[in-house]
């Protein structure tokens, strides 16, 4: 048996594991934060539409310094570039986009997943500052699966894995997959199910960094990832 | 006598609003901010205004100098949080309790205000349901889901920012320029756009964006 102790996912790791997953023809929208660097990890051969909700369809790599447009910004007012066969639409035209169940895989952050699929993701609740909910409701609500990355707990060791999210909601029920840097996990009408456990790390000892009960999948597999360079 | 919407100067565009008015301005992300027209409604001074605008504020806009000069008294967007740790003008008469909020989902946000151009008093949307911010509104299902009920936004002012103007109100966006652009023009009473330039010759129709029908008057801003 080795004793070699696996680290657990970097966060750019995390994204990389997240993005074998996209499959072929997707239209993906990637929230603020972590899922972003999703777009550099997909596998090759896979062609891929990125959305943003300002209303780039088809959003292409970051803009190099001769290619910069100030017109041409993502969701997170980054400097971006179009793919080709890229359109763009206005806003409410792209929320019916999000609203309306046209995007496959919605992948955002998260600070508590509930094992019923609540998700919160928007509310620190940071003294007097105001709130910012921006497009991150409507992705919750309307894309056909919400895929969420995060830390599998808080610094403080704090599970993000919940039986019911103590900071505000989302969306209800929303949550199809979780991506974290110690496993894979489905939420299922029977709750957390387990696909992948990081490498080296027994079921038993994820379960105690879980708030809510997991089921472990027949089959289910080590989560590992090629080294990767955390982002900054 | 031929259309023309053209006006010699912002403060021209702008010079009959009136103290109270609900104000569409459009913006996301650095692109479409109509930086020529706020700052003319800063000047002009007028007061207790409501805005309607995607983020409070936002640091390519001008909407902080309206809100630091008391002008506001009401804000209804999707984005209320400033940049950094220490709070923003509008932060902190929002502590202060001097200004009003009304915080909605991009999406409700964006619907609302096509709604109201549209004819539409009121939609259910799946957005929201369950959460803090449709506390206390309306609640009905179809099928398998509920569904909250918004109602549209309707205004009396939009200032637009878009690329290029003809003297019918026509106008085109470059890239992600339009964002709520388009809707808000189509919900207020009153719909102002400030273009980088003004063409001599009628957009062609296959160009034109949104029909100038919705537009009113359209100010140069020069570079």
């Amino acid at each position: 048996m080795s004793t070699v102790k696996t680290q657990p996912l970097n966060r750019r790791q995390m994204a990389w594991r997240s993005a074998q997953d996209i499959a072929d023809k997707s239209l993906v929208n990637l929230g603020l934060g972590m899922p972003l660097a999703v777009a550099d990890y997909l596998q090759p051969g896979r062609d891929v539409f990125f959305q943003s909700e300002n209303g780039v369809v088809g959003v292409g790599p970051l803009a190099t310094a001769d290619k910069i447009d100030t017109d041409l910004v993502d969701a997170g007012s980054r400097r971006v570039t179009l793919r080709p066969g890229a359109t763009i639409i206005d806003s409410a035209s792209s929320f019916a986009m999000i609203r309306g169940g046209h995007i496959d895989v919605s992948i955002l952050g998260a600070f508590e997943v509930a094992a019923n699929g609540d998700l919160a993701n928007w509310d620190m609740r940071v003294p007097d500052k105001g709130p910012l909910v921006g497009g991150a409701m409507d992705l919750a609500a309307g894309a056909r699966a919400v895929w969420v990355i995060m830390e599998h707990t808080t610094r403080k060791g704090a599970p993000r894995l919940v039986g019911s999210c103590s900071l505000p909601l989302t969306a209800v029920r929303c949550v199809k997959r979780i991506y974290t840097d110690l496993a894979v996990v489905d939420v299922t009408p029977a709750g957390f199910v387990v696909l992948e456990v990081l490498e080296g790390m027994t079921p038993e000892e994820l379960a105690t960094k879980s708030g809510a009960p997991l089921t472990f999948a027949p089959g289910w597999k080590p989560l590992s990832a090629p080294p990767i360079a955390d982002a900054d | 006598m031929a259309i023309d919407k053209r006006v010699k100067s912002a403060g021209d565009a702008l010079a009959d609003v009136a103290d109270g008015a609900t104000v569409f301005i459009s913006g996301f992300g650095g692109a479409g901010f109509p930086n020529l027209l706020i700052r003319a409604l800063r000047e002009q001074g007028t007061k207790r205004l409501t805005l309607v605008v995607n983020s409070a504020t936002h640091r390519y806009s001008l909407t902080h100098e309206l809100i630091e000069a008391g002008q506001v008294s009401k804000v209804i967007c999707s984005a209320a949080r400033g940049a950094g740790k220490d709070l923003s003008p509008f932060e902190t008469l929002l502590k202060a309790g001097k200004i009003e909020l009304t915080c909605l989902p991009q999406g409700t946000f964006a619907e609302a205000i096509r709604a109201g151009g549209a004819g539409i008093p009121a939609f259910y949307t799946p957005v929201g349901v369950g959460t803090d911010l449709t506390r206390g509104k309306e609640v009905r299902r179809f099928g398998e889901r509920d569904y909250v009920l918004e109602p549209a936004i309707q205004g009396d002012l939009a200032l637009v920012r878009a690329d290029t103007a003809d003297q019918y109100g026509n106008l085109t966006f470059r890239y992600a320029q339009a964002n709520f652009g388009p809707v808000m023009a189509t919900a207020a009473r009153l719909a102002v756009a400030e273009v980088r330039a003004i063409s001599d010759q009628p957009i062609p129709h296959t160009q034109a964006q949104l029909p100038g029908i919705y537009i009113d008057r359209v100010v140069l801003a020069a570079e």
